[in-house]
């Protein structure tokens, strides 16, 4: 495969033809903040926590669904990037009821770590504070719609590596949901398989294991990505 | 002309309070109150939660007495699951309890109790707290600071954290103690019974010098509630509800502390956001009851470890029948830290705590459960009802502050009548009336699951309810 030559806050670099920006930055080892991408499934670009500058043009990307192309030239951490960032993980957590002080994920949630990551100490917009339910009618799983950020791993993981196509999302904006079939209970659903690929896959606590307390959910995502080693490149081992 | 004393806030307890004062024309006290003027509406906001994060949401209603609500939320789990707990998941519950019991008490007897009569009723204000107790007594306040200390690192070695550690569930608790848990445990064991006879020796040699306030902070009959074991041993996490008389007289005995509801009743109060319950068979008059330290050891015929049996005996000696004065709820504290160091000792050796067969694994099958335990402040009942997926439907919470409601109004009441004369408010007399609610080490915050600092404010009203004096404390 061919490889292409750009730079990314400034250095040179190399990377396979068709590759995006974040799997390039990630491969030279620079970190972008991301909370939608997920190793083993196709990009959507929804959370827009990993834009990025490119020079000539006139918007911010995401690194996630750009492309690279020859003689790119990349900025990950400018001042105007970590101003976006911060504005966006602070809507995140003004949108809905994120408390991390009696969340299930508390101490291994994506969204929190990165709240931390970007030093973001307080909220400057007015929280929603809507009001949200908690599907608790699976026999296994639960699901916070409080802590979700539509970042639709759940749906992605659901449809392209369980291939039950159990999740959807429902509304539009602000009142978008995830919902299971055609908004069914979870507990009700026809097609769902109760594989677990969703709880494993969710950033913060939206997705739990039933009976989960505070601090409990940690995540396996090695399962995930060895599904999709084993099936795409015939990799059928555990990958550390 | 008639007036109205009001004392707002109420300083050195936990939570935010007022009292007021009503005053007859000729300056004697016609009746007091103590409100509570802060609302935090837990019991609302837990609807639609699942019963799993109980455990986790309810511990946060305080930062003194979590381990209470914790252990309370996780039984009222385990009655809707309706699961026998494992064996060493008990003891371990009961090792935490302990740990908060030694912790809260400490607080409430070094940090906020012990300056008044350690340090002198009329020294004056800025002297009496902690500070002026570790000027005073530099190796006491230093021991019972360390004491809350050890109270804290039991909480701390088995939940993780010292304060909201969520570690007991619906089923069980998390994980058991390691061996290096109970080496750093059992080294406190000497320092904190050393302290605990320290302070129990100085309690003991100023009550003689403190006869007034033995007479006056709350000395009067009500009933007394707590739980106790099957043979009427003193208990803190399990057993069955006993009342007792001021005589002394077991009025009712072995109540399922699941059925509570058929033996309290909640009066609402239109001038506090604290209920008050009463002991529903006999009214709200002759059914006040205390709860905490003092009912504890009421009620109970034995602590069950030798040191404190010792102690216990001694103390039933202050009384008739039932011991009624509340200034001896900071005695009451002592005897139950000693109890709890005597326990806590025995649990470290028992080969229980260490198993890992902890956790009760069920769904929801009752929609309805209850959880009491003994919090330091007194009885504690988590009251849930859920659908069949686990949501909360309604939460009801009886906390150990609200149940001495009545207890403390009386209490106000009586010391202010005797120390109280005119429209003046001495400065040595509002602290005494704020030492008879601090003998209950009310938690305002729990009670009504309300937030706040401590500040305190004293009214004195008139007949028709208007502000004659005030004095305010931040």
């Amino acid at each position: 495969m061919a490889a292409k030559t750009l730079t990314i806050n400034g250095r040179q670099i190399s990377a396979a033809e068709g590759s995006t920006v974040l799997k390039a930055a990630e491969e030279a080892g620079v970190e972008i903040p991301s909370l939608c991408h997920l190793d083993g499934v196709y990009d959507v670009g929804a959370c827009r926590l990993c834009l990025v500058e490119v020079k000539g043009a006139s918007r911010l990307l995401p690194a996630c669904t750009t492309v690279i192309s020859e003689g790119m030239e990349v900025q990950t951490g400018t001042e105007r990037l970590i101003k976006y960032r911060r504005m966006t993980l602070e809507l995140l957590f003004a949108e809905r009821n994120h408390v991390c002080s009696v969340c299930v994920a508390d101490g291994h949630c994506e969204l929190q770590t990165l709240a931390y990551s970007l030093g973001m100490d307080h909220v400057r917009f007015d929280y929603l504070f809507p009001k949200w339910d908690v599907d608790n009618t699976h026999s296994l799983f639960g699901m916070d719609h409080n802590r979700c950020i539509l970042c639709t791993r759940c749906v992605r993981v659901c449809w392209h590596i369980e291939g039950a196509g159990t999740k959807n999302v429902s509304g539009r904006g602000g009142q978008s949901k995830i919902i299971t079939d055609l908004n069914a209970a979870w507990g009700k659903s026809d097609s769902c398989t109760s594989c677990g690929k969703c709880v494993q896959s969710c950033p913060t606590g939206a997705l739990f294991y039933k009976g989960s307390t505070v601090g409990e959910m940690v995540r396996d995502r090695s399962k995930l990505e060895f599904i999709v080693n084993a099936r795409e490149k015939k990799l059928w081992v555990y990958q550390d | 002309m008639a007036h109205r004393i009001i004392i707002d806030p109420v300083t050195r307890i936990e939570g935010h309070a007022k009292i007021s004062i009503h005053m007859n024309d000729d300056g004697s006290v016609v009746d007091a109150e103590f409100h509570v003027v802060e609302f935090r509406g837990f019991e609302k906001f837990c609807e639609g939660r699942p019963l799993s994060e109980m455990p986790g949401i309810t511990p946060r209603i305080c930062g003194i007495c979590p381990v209470s609500h914790l252990l309370a939320s996780a039984k009222a789990g385990d009655d809707i699951l309706a699961v026998q707990i494992p064996t060493p998941s008990d003891k371990l519950r009961r090792l935490m309890n302990l740990g908060q019991i030694i912790q809260s008490h400490a607080l409430s007897f070094f940090h906020l109790s012990a300056p008044d009569f350690l340090g002198g009723w009329d020294t004056p204000p800025e002297q009496r707290n902690v500070f002026g107790l570790a000027a005073r007594h530099p190796e006491l306040a230093r021991a019972g600071i360390r004491l809350r200390q050890f109270g804290q690192e039991v909480i701390e070695v088995l939940g993780g954290r010292k304060i909201h550690p969520a570690w007991a569930v619906p089923g069980g608790v998390r994980n058991c103690l390691t061996t290096d848990g109970q080496k750093r445990l059992k080294a406190w064991i000497p320092e904190a019974f050393a302290t605990t006879q320290l302070a129990l020796n100085l309690f003991k040699d100023i009550l003689e010098k403190n006869s007034s306030e033995l007479l006056l902070f709350g000395n009067f009959p009500s009933l007394f509630m707590g739980l106790v074991g099957p043979d009427g041993e003193w208990e803190h996490h399990g057993g069955k509800l006993r009342f007792k008389d001021s005589q002394g007289k077991i009025i009712a005995d072995q109540l399922d502390p699941r059925r509570y509801a058929e033996w309290i009743c909640e009066a609402s109060n239109p001038n506090s956001y604290l209920k008050s319950p009463y002991f529903h068979r006999l009214g709200i008059e002759a059914g006040m009851y205390r709860v905490g330290p003092l009912a504890r050891l009421n009620v109970c015929d034995s602590m069950g470890m030798p040191k404190a049996d010792a102690e216990l005996r001694q103390f039933k000696q202050l009384g008739v029948g039932a011991v009624t004065s509340s200034f001896l709820y900071h005695h009451a504290r002592l005897i139950e830290i000693l109890a709890a160091v005597e326990f806590i000792q025995a649990y470290l050796d028992d080969p229980d705590v260490f198993s890992n067969r902890l956790r009760a694994d069920a769904g929801i099958n009752n929609l309805h459960g209850v959880g009491a335990s003994e919090a330091p402040r007194g009885t504690l009942f988590h009251d849930y009802t859920v659908d069949e997926d686990g949501i909360l439907q309604k939460v009801n919470m009886i906390i150990a502050t609200g149940q001495n409601n009545l207890a403390m109004n009386q209490t106000v009441k009586q010391i202010a009548s005797h120390y109280l004369h005119g429209k003046e408010i001495p400065e040595p007399m509002l602290n005494r009336i704020e030492h008879g609610i601090r003998c209950y080490d009310p938690c305002l915050s729990c009670s009504t699951h309300a937030i706040g600092q401590m500040p305190l404010r004293i009214e004195l009203l008139g007949p028709m309810g208007q502000v004659l004096n005030e004095v305010t404390r931040g």
